[in-house]
Parts: structure tokens; C-alpha cells; sequence
């Protein structure tokens, strides 16, 4: 039984059939890639899983509890978190400011009125934000204003806003898209170092297939809307169906 | 039956200045994205056109005729307007009797060419500042322009009378006689409002228009010059306001805060309507209007005194609560 | 001091100066000068700065912060002024329990208003606050005539019942508003050589309810709750995605700047016990958005500057007719004298409007954070000019 269980959900949107009888299961603490052509509806799936979208048919369970007609927030206050494929964080905010943010929801909820105290007073709460930034070695930019930062600096912003609340599932939606080599490199090392180091388990959309194979446990191929093959790296790379999928039809089944 | 078609055609005059201006709003927000605070100043300033038209062809030298004296016994000074003697006492006076339709023709160019400054001017350099600052721009512009007009023309309200031929009542059924004016001024507007549409629907230009309005960054990346229709948009949405408030003065004499007035319940037509939607615009317009006249009916304001005068703001909180896109609006746009 | 960090202590500081000092600062010209009509020092003015001033700066805590632009903040205040009348003519005229009513319905009101108008964000919110402003004034001015005195407005009379008070004085009159006692009418005359300082009650009460005001508006800033404010203004995607929900976030904001607005109606009424549907129209809405945005918006003392500014210059520039252009150009000949005077007609007296307009297109357009922005760039402009200076000087002055 995984922490997170996608059972038969499908979506549509008008004469489009985006998903159709998904199946999926994540086991705790692995890094699960799915992968899939452009179209292959990554986004519909995850859009599912976090409350932007009610799929049509179908379930879907996180940790032995229903995400489904569930509000995002909600479903973040369940233990998942998500990063963007365009970096989404509080650009009119300081660094530290949005490293607070997230341990204020994480520890007040979805919503209180503390509108008396404060932030300079959460002394335990700072600590935790600065040693988050810490990690990713952002502390020098604590006082930045985040909208003037480079897109790989947001990137990891955003990354370390979702660590800090140590969500049990964190999704990532393309977390390399649009970067250079290097800046690729350097995520796929910080997610390498967070594996390592937390107990979470990581969900990844991805097109690069350096990233997926550096990083996945098992990857699961999505093709027009319902997943072709679910195994282990090593297994999927020489997959004909896979390579049929990609690369369109092929005389070598 | 008759009571009922009265308060029906009591309904269309309002009715046809709200479509008329909420077409102009939809249209500048939906082409240029724009939420225009000025627009009722345009009706404003439309309907002081008429004005100037009347006091223009008004304007006269005066003759001394010994012939005849005043009441106290000096000679008569007899103003004759220019117009008068240059075709004629009859041809001139019904000139001036004809001002108001008169200016409709006058009132065109110049409501385009106040469009066209004001979109250049101003507006172009609100397209990419937020919702809220176009909103504060143009409310700005809204007070500068009314006060202007306050400082020609004064705070009190000037009669610009219909011409005589269509200021009478006609008798459209057996009890029911209504003003020849208003029923000229829904007409008009339905004019308009088919001009406009058949502008949209058959011209290259209109065309173009009715693309960006559905998907403006499409468009934009056709490489199509959008900012010189934008420019143009503009002007046609000023025309279109403008209009509407030239052949209103004989119904109601132009002030210089009739355009606030008209603005805020044009708004709310917007809404209902579904912004960015010109059928729900024009729809929602005329509904209102008529929902407005049923509600000011005395059998109605007896049972609930003054229920014409919050019933257009009841009926759009309650058509935003239950269907937030209002009547006809797409999915997508402004939310 | 006080929860507050440095630099808040000081800027609190400087704020209770300069109203406690205000009779002072604001009558600087001697009574009998020439110069006289420009002071600002007498209670009436002084208490319309300072009530706007909490109008001001209540409305900044939702737009300021959240980005919300309410157009129908005057809605909140004139219930405040009604809700306080309606106290002095049924409980007393002591202002202590007229305030706190104001402050409770004004709070209801926005509730309600804020719980229709939040379900819509961005222009379609604008719009519903509109709606529901312009409605209240048409209920006001008309359909609850019982309840608020239609056009003519709700007053206090002499056969009201006032059960903690009296209906009507010894001598007949009509009691006047007072805290425990204190009359708010009541003033002291200073008299300095050619000056004459007005100290009056009302003024002092409506100051320090500012202070307490503008504290709590500084503890709301940097409070959890005001950063969260900022962050919905700033992203809601990522809000929600954060385990957040804004909705209850911005109203909550909203009913608190309603509040403030019905402190502001609750102490205007007390200043002077009467209501009036006029300040519930959007065109007094469009106002304190004006002050605000001329202050700067979502600063902490932008919104008494602009709330000050406003109420001044209404006042001056409403005084200055014809006949005060004359006097000021009297020196040039009389051809271009009487131009000058011509060219800045439209913009004074009761053409004060035109000039508020215009210059609130001109702070929009080229200087969006108000006086505040104006005020920090003029100071960068003279420090980078210090620099300078300094830089050069060594190398300009010849070596000895």
C-alpha cells in the first residue's frame, strides 16, 4: 500500500478524454517519475492530486485519507506540497518573509487572526526558516526582495518554502524546465541531498531524462491520458512501448 | 395590459442609454483589457455637444427696429441668429429647432477625436499598470473632465429640447401615450447597437477585434498592429457613449454629473451582463432598464417604498452570488 | 517600546508630536496678518484631519496591504455616523457608548458586505462594493427614511427620550455631545502676543483615538496576520498552495477597516451630533481613496499625510476667490495681472475639485507610492548629491 493511491481516475474536458482509468501507487519515501510525451495529461494527474482539479471518475487517497473535493490548502495542511513548473512564490516579499509564511501555516493552520504579535517575536520560527535557508544556501539573500532574484535562486526559494513545512509528499512539476545545464545539475544534486536526508516521498513530472534517471525509483510512462508501463529506471529505458510512445510508431515490437 | 406595456416602453429609454454606454465599456475592456472610470464622462461630454450646437446656432446680433418698443417705451432690440439670416427666418429657425439630431452629426468626430487623445494620451500607458491603477486613472480623469465642464457651463442643468415634431405624445394603443422623443431614442440606440455589431461582424477590422477579445495574446502574436486599433477601439467606444448622450438631453437636461450618475449603474449592467461580453452588455442594459421602470410602478413602491432605487444593485448581487460569470459571460475572462 | 521595533517607536513618536503640537504647528501666521486665512489651527479642520486621518488609514489596512480596492468604504463610515446618533438620541449624549456602537455595527455592516463582495476578487470586487455602496445611500436617502431622516438628515432633537441623560437642558437647549462631562465643544484660548492658540476638547479626544488608531495599524503591519495580508496581494496561488486560505485572511481585513471607518463616522457624529446620507456616497468612497493613494499606499503614514493634504488643501484652496488672486498679483501690471489671475481661476475655489483631480492623475501616473515614495526619493536624490559632493570636493579645491 503506498501513501499515495490513484485508483481508476479519469477527466474530461468536453470531447477531450485527458485521463482515463489511471492507476498509480507511490510507496513512502521512494521518488516516483512520471514521464510522458507532451499532451500525455502529467499536468491533468497532478492538477488532480492537489485539489485545482475533481477528476471525473475514480479515487484518490493520500496516507489513508480522501483528497478528492478537497480545496488546495486543505490538502496541503494534509502533508503535500508542490512546486511549479514557473516558480510561485511571494515576489513582493522578502526572502525570510516567505520562508516564514509557510511555518506559520504549518503551525496555525489553514487560517488565525494573530494580528497583535509579532513576526520579529517568533524567535523559534525564524531559527527554523534561517536554517532551511541555510541548506540551500540562500542565508545571504535573507533580506532580498524574492521578485529580483534570478529564476534558479526562485526556484530553490520555492523548493525551500515546501521543505520547511517537511511535507510528506512533495510534488514537482517540471522543476527543471527552461534552466541551464548547470542550474539542472545543481537541483538534481539538492534533490539528491534531500532524499538522502528527510524522510519524504517525491512525486516528479519531468521531460529531461537526465533528471528522471539521475533521481527516480520507479517511473511511470503516461501516454494519451492512461500509463503504458510503471517499473524501475533500469527496465524503462529499454522498454519498446516507451520508445513507441516517444518516438512514434517503430517497426520493432 | 396596457399598464404593463407602458412601464415596458418607460423601461427602454433607460434602458438604451445603459446598453449603450455598457457596449463601450465591454468593448474597451474587452480589446484593451481596460476597467474605463471616464466612460460616463464620455456620455457626459456627448450630451454637452448638443449643448454647444444649440448655443452656437443661438448666437445672434442685434437689430434696432424703431418701429417698435419694449415696455418701456424704448426702441425694440430684436436678436436674430446668424443662422437665420444666412439661409433664411424659416430654414435658420428650423436649424436651431433641430439642434439635438443635428448634433449627433457634430458630436461624431468629435467624441472619435476625444476618444483617440485620450486613448493616446493617457489609457496606452495604463495597458500593463494593474486593474486597480486603471481604475484610479481613469476616476481621476472622470472628476477632471466633469469639473471641466462645470466650469464652462455651470452646475445647473441646461434644457436641450427635442424639435418640435417629435416633442409631442403619441397614442401607441388605446391608454397608452408615450413621449414621440423616447421612442426616437430607442431607435436610435437600437441603430447603434446594430451598427456596431455589423461593424464587428463584417469588417476585417471587426473581425480582428472580435479575435482579441476572445484571445488577446494570440493576436498579438499574428503580428497584427494591435495598438493602432486599440486607438481606434477607442474612439468608436467614445462615439458610441457620446451618441448615446447627445439624443438624451431632451429627456433629461444635461448636467455635469449625469455621467457619474450613468457610470455606476452601467457598471453594474457590465456585470450582470458577463464582462466582456457585448450580446450580455446590450441584453442586460435593456432588462435592467425595464426591471427598473416595473419596480418604480406605485403598485410595486407601495408594498416596498423605494424599491426603484436599489433594485438593479439587488438584482447583480444577487445574479454575481448565483452565477459569478453573469448572464452571458465566457469562462476565462477576469477571473 | 511598546511591541514596537526602533524605528515604528520613533515614527509613532513624530506622529503624537505633531498632533499633540497640531494648534500650535498649524497656526503659525499671527490672527490679524494678511497670511491668517492659510491657518489650519481651529478645532473644526483639525478634527477633520485626524478623523480622515483613521478613515485613512483603516482603508490602507485593506488596500494597502491586501490589494483589495473597496469603492464603498463611506458606506462603513456613515452607518458609524447614524449608529452614534441614534445612541445620543435614545441613551445619552456622552460619546463613550455612541463610538462603541459605531464601531460594533460599522463591524456588522462589513461583515455582511465583505462575506458577498470577497467571492469576486479584482475589478468584479471594486465593482460589488460599488454596488452595495450606492445602495446604502439609496436606502439612506430614501427607503429607510424611519430609520436615518431621509435628505434631510438624522439629528438630535429636543424630544428625544436619552434615558441615561436628559431630554432637553435647563435652559431649553439641546444637550451637547461630552465624555463624563467633558464637553467637546469646549476650547481654551492661548493667547501669544499677536497669535491665538485654540486648544478645543473634541480635537484632543479625536487625536488620541488617532494614536491608538495608528498603533494598532503599526502592530497589524508587522504582525502574522498583516504579512499574510501582503502575501495575498502578492501571490494566492501560492497562498493556497502553502496550506493557507485567504478568503477568511481579507475579511477579516475588511470588516477591520470597516471598523476603523465607523470610528471615523461614530467620532465625526460626535463632533457634531448629526448624519447625513452625502457621506455615504461613492464619491466620499472615491475620497479617502484618494488620501490614500496620495499618502502612498500600503505604507504606514502615507495614509495621514494624504488625509491631512486633502483636508488642507479643500480648505485653502476652497477660500482663495478672485478677490485673494488680485491682492497676490497686485505687483505685475495690471494686463498680466489680471491674466495670472484668469489662468489660475478655474483651479481654486470652488474649483478645487478640478485641481484634485488632476493632481491625483499625476501622483497615479508618475508617482504611484505617493508622498511617501515622493519623500524617500527626494532623499536618495540628496544623498547621492552628498556623495558627490564629497567625492569631488578633494580633487576641485587646489593642493596647498
Amino acid at each position: 500500500m503506498g501513501i499515495l493511491e490513484v485508483k481508476d481516475v479519469g477527466k474530461r474536458f468536453g470531447g477531450l478524454q485527458a485521463l482515463g482509468d489511471v492507476n498509480l501507487s507511490v510507496k513512502e519515501n521512494t521518488c516516483h517519475a512520471i514521464i510522458g510525451p507532451n499532451g500525455a495529461g502529467k499536468s491533468t494527474l497532478l492538477n488532480c492530486l492537489v485539489g485545482k482539479l475533481i477528476p471525473d471518475t475514480g479515487s484518490v487517497m493520500f496516507d489513508g485519507n480522501s483528497v478528492l473535493g478537497r480545496s488546495p490548502h486543505e490538502i496541503n495542511q494534509m502533508g503535500i506540497s508542490r512546486v511549479f513548473q514557473t516558480p510561485e512564490i511571494f515576489g513582493d516579499l522578502t526572502v525570510m518573509e516567505n520562508m516564514m509564511i509557510p511555518l506559520f501555516a504549518k503551525r496555525d493552520g489553514a487560517y488565525r487572526l494573530h494580528a497583535i504579535e509579532s513576526v520579529q517575536a517568533e524567535k523559534g520560527l525564524i531559527q527554523q526558516a534561517e536554517e532551511m535557508l541555510a541548506e540551500v544556501n540562500m542565508l545571504d539573500k535573507r533580506e532580498m526582495h524574492s521578485a529580483s532574484m534570478s529564476r534558479g535562486d526562485k526556484r530553490r526559494l520555492e523548493m525551500a518554502m515546501c521543505l520547511v513545512q517537511d511535507p510528506k509528499l512533495l510534488l514537482l512539476d517540471e522543476p527543471t524546465a527552461g534552466m541551464a545545464r548547470a542550474d539542472t545539475n545543481n537541483t538534481i544534486d539538492l534533490l539528491k541531498e534531500i532524499k538522502e536526508k528527510r524522510d519524504i516521498t517525491i512525486a516528479i513530472i519531468e521531460h529531461d531524462m537526465h533528471v528522471v534517471f539521475s533521481l527516480a525509483d520507479r517511473i511511470t510512462v503516461l501516454a494519451q491520458g492512461t500509463p503504458l508501463v510503471e517499473d524501475t529506471p533500469e527496465n524503462i529505458k529499454g522498454h519498446p512501448k516507451v520508445q513507441e510512445a516517444y518516438l512514434g510508431e517503430t517497426q520493432q515490437v | 395590459m396596457d399598464v404593463f406595456l407602458t412601464q415596458i416602453l418607460n423601461g427602454l429609454d433607460k434602458g438604451s442609454a445603459y446598453a449603450l454606454i455598457a457596449l463601450g465599456l465591454t468593448l474597451i475592456f474587452g480589446t484593451l483589457g481596460v476597467v474605463n472610470f471616464a466612460h460616463g464622462a464620455l456620455f457626459m461630454i456627448g450630451a454637452f455637444c448638443s449643448v454647444f450646437l444649440q448655443r452656437l446656432l443661438n448666437l445672434s446680433y442685434e437689430t434696432v427696429d424703431p418701429t417698435k418698443t419694449d415696455f418701456l417705451g424704448n426702441p425694440a432690440v430684436i436678436k436674430t441668429p446668424y443662422v437665420e439670416s444666412w439661409f433664411g427666418p424659416e430654414m435658420g429657425a428650423a436649424i436651431i429647432d433641430w439642434s439635438v439630431p443635428l448634433a449627433v452629426l457634430f458630436a461624431i468626430p468629435i467624441m472619435i477625436a476625444i476618444g483617440f487623445i485620450m486613448e493616446r494620451g493617457l489609457i496606452k500607458h495604463f495597458y500593463k499598470r494593474e486593474h486597480a491603477d486603471q481604475i484610479l486613472v481613469t476616476f481621476g480623469l472622470a472628476i477632471v473632465l466633469q469639473e471641466v465642464i462645470k466650469a464652462v457651463y455651470g452646475a445647473n442643468p441646461i434644457q436641450t429640447p427635442a424639435p418640435d415634431a417629435l416633442s409631442g405624445v403619441a397614442v401607441l394603443a388605446e391608454g397608452v401615450v408615450y413621449p414621440v422623443w423616447r421612442i426616437v431614442y430607442f431607435f436610435f440606440s437600437v441603430v447603434v447597437i446594430g451598427a456596431v455589431f455589423a461593424f464587428l461582424q463584417f469588417t476585417t477590422f471587426g473581425m480582428v477585434v472580435r479575435a482579441g477579445m476572445a484571445d488577446r495574446e494570440t493576436v498579438g502574436l499574428l503580428g497584427i498592429d494591435i495598438d493602432k486599433r486599440f486607438t481606434l477601439m477607442f474612439g468608436l467606444a467614445a462615439a458610441v457613449a457620446g451618441l448615446a448622450g447627445v439624443m438624451y438631453g431632451p429627456i433629461n437636461a444635461p448636467n455635469y454629473h449625469m455621467g457619474m450618475d450613468f457610470l455606476v449603474l452601467s457598471f453594474v449592467v457590465v456585470v450582470v451582463g458577463g464582462m466582456g461580453s457585448l450580446p450580455g452588455a446590450v441584453a442586460a442594459g435593456f432588462l435592467l432598464g425595464i426591471l427598473e421602470s416595473f419596480a418604480s410602478m406605485t403598485a410595486v413602491t407601495d408594498i416596498i417604498p423605494g424599491i426603484n432605487q436599489i433594485i438593479i444593485y439587488l438584482v447583480a448581487i444577487i445574479i454575481l452570488l448565483v452565477r459569478p460569470r453573469g448572464l452571458m459571460g465566457r469562462k476565462g475572462v477576469m477571473e | 517600546m511598546l511591541g514596537l521595533g526602533k524605528k515604528d517607536a520613533s515614527l509613532l513618536l513624530v506622529v503624537v508630536a505633531l498632533t499633540m503640537l497640531a494648534p500650535f504647528i498649524l497656526n503659525p501666521f499671527p490672527s490679524d496678518s494678511g497670511m491668517a486665512q492659510f491657518n489650519a489651527g481651529y478645532p473644526d479642520l483639525m478634527q477633520r484631519f485626524v478623523i480622515f486621518g483613521i478613515f485613512a488609514i483603516g482603508f490602507n489596512i485593506l488596500f494597502g496591504l491586501t490589494g483589495y480596492l473597496s469603492f464603498g468604504h463611506a458606506a462603513f463610515l456613515g452607518v458609524g455616523s447614524y449608529s452614534a446618533v441614534w445612541m445620543f438620541k435614545l441613551l445619552s449624549m456622552n460619546i463613550l457608548p455612541a463610538i462603541i456602537l459605531s464601531v460594533i455595527i460599522a463591524g456588522l455592516f462589513s461583515l455582511l458586505i465583505g462575506w458577498v463582495s470577497l467571492r469576486r476578487t479584482g475589478i468584479y470586487f471594486s465593482i460589488l462594493t460599488l454596488a452595495f455602496a450606492q445602495m446604502s445611500f439609496a436606502l439612506a436617502y430614501s427607503v429607510l427614511t424611519p430609520l436615518t431622516n431621509g435628505e434631510t438628515g438624522l439629528q438630535v432633537t429636543l424630544d428625544d427620550p436619552r434615558i441615561l441623560g436628559v431630554s432637553a437642558t435647563a435652559d431649553g437647549s439641546i444637550p451637547v455631545t461630552n465624555l463624563f462631562g467633558l464637553e467637546m465643544r469646549s476650547a481654551y484660548d492661548m493667547i501669544v502676543g499677536p497669535w491665538t492658540f485654540t486648544f478645543s476638547v473634541g480635537y484632543y479626544v479625536c487625536a488620541i483615538v488617532m494614536i491608538a488608531a495608528f498603533y494598532l495599524s503599526i502592530r497589524i503591519f508587522r504582525s502574522p496576520f498583516g504579512m499574510m495580508l501582503r502575501a495575498i496581494k502578492s501571490n494566492q496561488t501560492r497562498m493556497n498552495y502553502t496550506g493557507l486560505n485567504p478568503k477568511p485572511y481579507t475579511l477579516a481585513a475588511f470588516v477591520i477597516s470597516g471598523m476603523y471607518a465607523g470610528l471615523a463616522g461614530g467620532l465625526m457624529a460626535s463632533m457634531d451630533p448629526l448624519a447625513g446620507a452625502e457621506r455615504m456616497q461613492w464619491t466620499a468612497s472615491g475620497e479617502v481613496v484618494l488620501m490614500t493613494i496620495l499618502g502612498g499606499v500600503g505604507t504606514l503614514i502615507g495614509p495621514i499625510l494624504g488625509a491631512g493634504m486633502i483636508k488642507y488643501f479643500e480648505n485653502i484652496f476652497s477660500k482663495i476667490n478672485d478677490g485673494v488672486l488680485h491682492t497676490w498679483f497686485s505687483f505685475l501690471p495690471d494686463g498680466i495681472e489680471n491674466f495670472m489671475v484668469a489662468v489660475i481661476h478655474p483651479f481654486v475655489g470652488k474649483g478645487w475639485h478640478l485641481t484634485l483631480g488632476l493632481i491625483f492623475m499625476l501622483v497615479v501616473t508618475f508617482l504611484p507610492g505617493g508622498l511617501v515614495e515622493g519623500g524617500q526619493r527626494i532623499a536618495k536624490a540628496l544623498r547621492k548629491k552628498d556623495k558627490d559632493d564629497d567625492g569631488k570636493s578633494p580633487s576641485t579645491e587646489p593642493a596647498e
